[in-house]
């Protein structure tokens, strides 16, 4: 995951002919934290964005479809669904949103499919200007939001009128924030997905300011609350785990990852995978030094590499890993790699 | 019915099962065979991703799947297909020539010229000429194993074990798109610019991957090649 290459070297460099919705592997190891990418513009967005800055002279058919024009994408916002399934094979991961319950709420707040594109906002910061009246809803990270300077909250629809600014503040627990838009954000798919996958490059560019978004017809569906009560934001995170593959090759099993305080997530961690300190979990004598051939990976696996300090991969994880996997984080916990901050702890319980 | 000798499938989470067998060839033949049997029907349809590797095949699921009946129906098949393989073979083999016939069909040849950063270094250390380390490399036909690594990527098995090198100590900051490498028991083609610690050979200009082309990878598992030096084409 380190990054070892120049940012000098430019789209202009590679060998490769530039395809739409794939990024240079290149650019994309740069870009695992939550540092931007560069270079990646070129085939996807330029276009649109100049076409549509006039949209305000062009009939009104085509005013509805570009709707959405970013201000300012603040530390980095994403493009994000609930992912690109089955294509892992030939290297392609799952992705899609890091916290999938907060998209898909955010989704049904405002009768979206479940699995419609959202906008994914790391640590706020966004703003957005309507160019049509739009139905948008927040959920995920909490934090302060704002249309034409009045607050609003989040998990209720909101209907923004033409040339209305939302704006998104820092969140004030954890890292994400998710904006559905109704109708969804309809940038080309790539492989049957809007996701975007910041380890493999493919699919959508992190938003840039100047981008115009298009949205998607509207369900024939109208929301039916007008919010919804969720669960309290955790005061501890918690990880139920499960004994992965290689539970067998450390010393303690599962419990190495269980017990004492937990693990504090490290700055090195990103939608690619949480980087943990704590606890070594060490391997038996007998497995000590054993190398394991490369296989498959899931969201949410705890792979242990030699230095004992585990990882656990999150949805833009390397589809295959040679390090053994102790444990698995539960399918229904994987927002929380989502949502938990650098510098936080977690905790494993046998779940 | 009988279970493959060294087969295991174990859960990976509560959404994945691996299945663990003892060689890249029995992988190759249990990824072909569950492609095969997967379809939209239960137990299968639960099925999202299909993922080959060197030992291992890895079907992950949707939330929920009922994984035991999945890991049921694996087992059960592995068994099927492996007692019809062996009763094939016991009759007259005619299942095999035909799977020979329909292979050679369908290799996959790239043009590559052979002018790599580490030939001469791959000559030293094998103790060929450059010429022979071409010549040995572009002889097999090479079956994809498996991929990973980035999209597009494919490990190619079928190297000659004359050119078997570990990879570089300190891994290069950028190996170009359509660098033709080694490393390992395996030969690779580079679909982007990447860093990569593997031994460059050569290069060639075929597109690895293209999201807007059906299917995307020119490689996917399975898939036999054979490298063509540029000149003798």
């Amino acid at each position: 995951m380190t990054g070892t290459g120049g940012t000098g070297t430019g789209s202009g460099a590679r060998a490769a002919p530039s395809v739409p919705g794939v990024r240079g592997a290149h650019d994309v190891r740069e870009a695992d934290g939550v540092g931007e990418v560069h270079d990646a513009r070129e085939v996807d967005d330029i276009g649109e964005v100049h076409d549509t800055r006039k949209v305000d002279d062009v009939p009104e058919a085509r005013a509805t479809h570009a709707v959405l024009e970013v201000l300012d994408p603040g530390v980095q916002t994403l493009v994000q669904d609930l992912g690109r399934p089955g294509w892992a094979h030939v290297g392609v991961g799952r992705s899609g949103a890091a916290d999938g319950a907060a998209l898909r709420l955010a989704n049904r707040l405002i009768a979206n499919p479940e699995g419609a594109a959202g906008l994914e906002v790391l640590m706020g910061g966004l703003r957005l200007r309507t160019r049509v009246p739009v139905t948008v809803a927040l959920a995920g990270a909490p934090g302060p939001a704002w249309v034409d300077g009045v607050r609003v909250g989040p998990h209720a629809p909101l209907e923004l009128p033409r040339g209305a600014v939302l704006r998104l503040g820092p969140p004030v627990r954890g890292l994400r924030t998710y904006v559905a838009v109704r109708g969804g954000v309809d940038v080309p798919p790539v492989l049957g997905s809007r996701a975007t996958d910041v380890l493999g490059g493919i699919g959508p560019s992190p938003l840039a300011a100047g981008d115009v978004l298009a949205v998607g017809p509207p369900p024939v569906g109208w929301p039916v609350v007008d919010v919804a009560a969720v669960r309290l934001w955790p005061d501890r995170w918690v990880l139920p785990v499960v004994p992965g593959p290689h539970v067998d090759w450390f010393a303690d099993g599962l419990d190495a990852l269980l017990a004492g305080e937990g693990y504090v997530v490290t700055p090195a961690s990103n939608r690619v995978a949480l980087r943990l300190d704590g606890a070594p979990v060490t391997r038996t004598d007998e497995r000590d030094g054993v190398e394991l051939a490369s296989q498959g990976l899931v969201a949410g696996a705890v792979q242990v590499p030699p230095d004992g300090a585990p990882v656990v991969f999150g949805v833009d994880h390397p589809v295959t890993g040679g390090y053994p996997v102790v444990g698995v984080v539960r399918s229904s916990a994987l927002g929380v790699l989502g949502q938990v901050r650098p510098g936080e702890r977690v905790r494993f319980v046998r779940g | 019915m009988s279970t493959p000798a060294d087969l295991r499938v174990v859960p990976f989470g509560d959404a994945a099962l691996l299945v663990e067998v003892a060689d890249l060839a029995a992988v190759r033949r249990v990824d072909d065979v569950l492609r095969a049997v997967r379809g939209g029907d239960a137990p299968w349809d639960v099925v999202v991703d299909q993922v080959p590797a060197a030992r291992t095949v890895l079907l992950r699921t949707v939330p929920g799947a009922d994984l035991v009946g999945l890991a049921a129906a694996v087992v059960a098949t592995l068994a099927r297909v492996t007692g019809e393989a062996a009763e094939g073979d016991a009759d007259d083999g005619a299942g095999s020539d035909e799977r020979v016939g329909a292979d050679a069909e369908d290799v996959v040849h790239l043009s590559v010229v052979y002018d790599g950063e580490d030939l001469a270094e791959v000559a030293g250390l094998t103790g060929l000429t450059v010429e022979e380390v071409v010549a040995v490399h572009a002889g097999p036909t090479y079956t994809v194993a498996f991929g990973g690594f980035m999209p597009g990527f494919a490990y190619l098995v079928g190297l000659d074990p004359r050119l078997r090198v570990p990879r570089r100590a300190t891994p290069r900051e950028r190996v170009p798109a359509g660098a033709v490498a080694i490393a390992d028991e395996y030969s690779a083609v580079y679909p982007a610019a990447t860093p990569g610690g593997w031994r460059l050979l050569g290069r060639c200009d075929a597109v690895l991957f293209d999201v807007a082309r059906t299917p995307p990878a020119l490689l996917p598992p399975g898939t036999r090649v054979r490298f063509v030096p540029r000149g003798s084409w």
